[in-house]
């Protein structure tokens, strides 16, 4: 009895996969995206790939993350068909297609008890050069300053060092981030650090009493208003990728993407829509 | 005498300690998570990034990747620790190189697991980002442990057994199916619940096979997101995900409890029922 | 023992099955070679050792900051989980009342089955600001240190209690008959007889604290130094991987090929290690 019951969930259990086990059978009508890229990006774009799903029930879209470059990587070898890259494409990369969908700034954030309101250009480079040392000489506290820097191979990293004129060898941190929110938690732990991250994620979160206050840049105030308008220095392109001339569901998505129809996407996610 | 009294007063310090600190952990957790947790939470999608909505695509691409782990190593695992116990009393040379490389295997990073399954399954063999992909590399790790703990239930069942079916005449393939295994099945099942619970809390293996897709899975060819791998993302990548994260996390550890809960009874029952069956038999 | 035709059927199933498990470890160790060879085959292996710096995308490889980091932090947690675990096996075996025992016990399992990522999240979130306090920058080899600790106590008290238990009774009743107090019990008798369990759970912990990956990730600070003091921070070879992996391309995503496999070439010493001690101490 007790090995006829066994026997009978267990053909349950596979009856129940099997569903999982076997791909469905109509499979020739459902279309298959990809897209890889910014870690920046993908949650924007796993909002739009759903929305879009809901429009068009025989498309299936997988986002994965990984980082611009990554990502074009991927479209180069065909390994997805849509890159996404939170930068432009370099001159080594101008034989891909680029379609902007959204902007996106790079904000210095400081914690919010650090009584400095602003820094000037000089000040960031020779705060990350190690030749300012302490929050005292920049009219601070007197503390050690926590040099906070994104890990290799991130665009935020590569927009940060370019605008700047900076090398990454000569950058002398105390603290390396991968992702954004670990670098808004690491600066809203600690009184003294220094950081930069994506302007829309930051004012969120100081929006949300965290512990964090963003400067303004070469006199700016960094917010996703002055994003919008273009007038804040160092903001950014959100780009999908494609290595050619998009076609069918390919270009029906991109052309999705980057309309009207998911600027309220766009807005949840802290990043600017493009200009219509 | 003062020593003995030293000793216990430091014992018992040491108890408290981690007592303490573990419950502020779990306090945190709770306090934090509770309060987003309820029934729609439990059977939604995610939404806006993870800060709306629920998490029941993530729960069901982690029990397929978690199932088809075990679905793969189980198996493997039993035959390997039957041979190991059963089989191979002359360490043959065969045996010492197997457990050789069980050790090894047992040592092996999940991130190195992460990177031989990006390498292997999802670039070599085509799986891509798949549950697929990201159960086999699970089942790759979980090995070990199944197979260490089927070792020792095996070695603990009394030759006595042995004896009585070869001087019966049974063949040892009867007597393993009928009485070894049976007897050994508290520490199969531990050894299961074991590899459940590491594949459950799994991320770095995870992040470069299964990917992040936070759909509902058609098969298992899609990617699918792990709960581990979710609660990591809500917390380093979504701004405002805390909270869900928290209620991420608080959903994991009930289901980790659960499992064990339900499968200790289970095996209990189980030994209880064979046990007299088969003595009954004999 | 001759076999019979059913069993030389099973053997040879079981035979099957066990090169099959067996050959997964030699699948992984193939699949580190080729996928780090492009770079190993132009440019020197001496180069992971003698670069300047860690910057794989200028082309500078120097890894041994990350081989420290990764035998610093797994040394501290041991030095830390060891003697608390087995204060805490003690605890439950010998010194609890049984219902205290039994409760204990669940909550040291509950705590095994945590999730990593939960550790790190509660490390990043409240311990690291904790310790910015004391010395900044919060996240460093100190804040590692706690949290792997902690990761691998629940490990090493699990393993040492199921040594204890083993231990014979008769043991036991030697000792109160010798009139033996009850630290002279543990201290003289039954921690020698459960020594080999010990070391197992030693082991254990070992191995899960040189490979956690995310939590060590959330709390180190991951900057590629030598550290200086323990509240610098540092960056372990398997934080590299899982930070850098997914942006690298080309020779970077080689080199952490390479760094991991440098963590497996650490695993086998540790191992190795294991077993002199081990063979020592059965031949002694």
């Amino acid at each position: 009895m007790k090995q006829f019951s066994l026997f009978i969930i267990l053909l349950l259990t596979l009856s129940i996969s099997w569903g999982y086990f076997s791909e469905n059978s109509d499979k020739s009508e459902v279309k298959k995206l990809v897209l890889t890229g910014s870690s920046t990006v993908a949650p924007l774009l796993a909002e739009i790939a759903k929305r879009f799903e809901s429009l068009n029930p025989n498309v299936r879209i997988d986002v994965q993350t990984g980082g611009s470059s990554r990502g074009i990587n991927d479209v180069r070898a065909r390994v997805s068909d849509i890159g996404m890259a939170s930068r432009s494409l370099r001159l080594s990369e101008s034989e891909l297609f680029s379609f902007n969908i959204a902007l996106d700034g790079i904000s210095i954030i400081v914690n919010n008890t650090n009584p400095v309101t602003s820094l000037d250009k000089q000040q960031i480079i020779d705060i990350y050069k190690g030749k300012i040392v302490n929050w005292q000489q920049l009219g601070g506290q007197d503390a050690t300053i926590i040099v906070v820097n994104k890990a290799e191979g991130r665009s935020t990293l590569e927009l940060f060092l370019h605008y700047f004129g900076l090398q990454n060898t000569e950058l002398k941190p105390h603290v390396i981030i991968g992702d954004n929110q670990q670098g808004i938690k690491t600066v809203a732990g600690n009184p003294h650090a220094i950081g930069y991250v994506s302007v829309g994620s930051a004012e969120y979160e100081a929006g949300h009493q965290v512990a964090i206050k963003l400067l303004p840049l070469d006199g700016i105030i960094a917010s996703v208003e002055n994003v919008r308008n273009q007038t804040f220095p160092l903001s950014r392109p959100l780009n999908l990728i494609t290595q050619q001339q998009p076609t069918g569901i390919i270009k029906d998505f991109i052309a999705y993407a980057s309309s009207e129809q998911v600027a309220d996407l766009i807005k949840s996610q802290y990043f600017v829509p493009v200009a219509h | 005498m003062l020593k003995n009294k030293l000793a216990t007063l430091l014992i018992y310090l040491v108890a408290v300690l981690i007592t303490v600190t573990f419950i502020c952990i779990l306090a945190d957790i709770i306090i934090h998570g509770f309060s987003q947790i309820s029934w729609g939470y439990l059977t939604e999608s995610p939404s806006d990034a993870g800060r709306a909505g629920g998490i029941a695509p993530i729960i069901v691409s982690t029990a397929l990747i978690v199932f088809l782990a075990i679905i793969i190593a189980a198996p493997l695992g039993l035959a390997t620790a039957i041979l190991l116990t059963e089989f191979a009393q002359q360490k043959t040379i065969f045996a010492g190189f197997v457990e050789r490389c069980l050790d090894v295997l047992a040592s092996v990073p999940s991130i190195v697991f992460g990177l031989f399954g990006n390498a292997f399954f999802s670039l070599y063999l085509g799986l891509g980002f798949s549950i697929l992909s990201g159960g086999l590399t699970l089942a790759c790790m979980v090995l070990p442990i199944l197979i260490r703990t089927a070792v020792e239930g095996l070695r603990a069942t009394p030759d006595d057994y042995r004896f009585s079916a070869a001087a019966l005449g049974i063949t040892r393939t009867t007597a393993l199916v009928h009485l070894l295994l049976p007897t050994a099945m508290p520490a199969i099942v531990a050894g299961l619940i074991l590899g459940i619970g590491r594949a459950m809390a799994e991320t770095a293996a995870l992040i470069f096979t299964s990917g992040y897709v936070d759909r509902m899975p058609d098969s298992v060819f899609d990617s699918g997101r792990s709960l581990s791998i979710h609660i990591y993302d809500l917390s380093m990548n979504v701004a405002g995900g805390d909270s869900k994260a928290h209620a991420a996390a608080l959903v994991l550890i009930v289901m980790l409890l659960i499992i064990n809960a339900i499968s200790m009874g289970l095996a209990k029952h189980w030994q209880k029922n064979r046990i007299i069956s088969n003595e009954i038999i004999i | 023992m001759s076999l019979s035709r059913t069993d030389q059927h099973l053997v040879v199933g079981l035979r099957l099955c066990a090169l099959l498990v067996a050959s997964i470890v030699l699948l992984v160790f193939l699949f580190l070679l080729t996928e780090s060879w492009p770079i190993l085959n132009h440019i020197s292996w001496s180069r992971f050792f003698t670069d300047h710096s860690w910057h794989p995308v200028q082309g500078f490889y120097n890894i041994t900051p990350m081989l420290s980091a990764t035998l610093l932090t797994t040394l501290g947690a041991l030095i830390l989980a060891t003697p608390l675990g087995i204060a805490s096996a003690l605890f439950s075996r010998y010194y609890a009342p049984s219902f205290v025992a039994t409760w204990y016990r669940r909550l040291i399992e509950l705590l095994a089955g945590i999730p990593s990522v939960v550790y790190g999240f509660w490390g990043l979130t409240t311990l690291a600001p904790l310790i910015a306090n004391l010395h900044p920058p919060g996240v460093s080899l100190f804040t590692a240190i706690l949290v792997l600790a902690l990761m691998i106590l629940p490990t090493i008290a699990l393993t040492v209690e199921a040594a204890l238990i083993s231990v014979p009774n008769a043991y036991h009743s030697g000792a109160v008959a010798l009139g033996m107090s009850r630290w002279s019990m543990i201290i003289a008798i039954v921690l020698p007889a459960a020594q080999s369990g010990i070391v197992s759970g030693i082991m254990l912990g070992a191995s899960r604290a040189i490979g956690e990956t995310m939590a060590v990730l959330m709390v180190a600070g991951n900057v590629v130094q030598h550290p200086h003091s323990v509240f610098d921070s540092v960056r372990t070879l398997t934080a590299n991987i899982a930070l850098e992996m997914a942006y690298a391309m080309g020779d970077h995503r080689a080199a952490l090929f390479v760094s991991g496999l440098a963590l497996m070439i650490m695993v086998l010493g540790f191992i190795s290690l294991a077993e002199l001690f081990k063979w020592k101490s059965s031949y002694a």
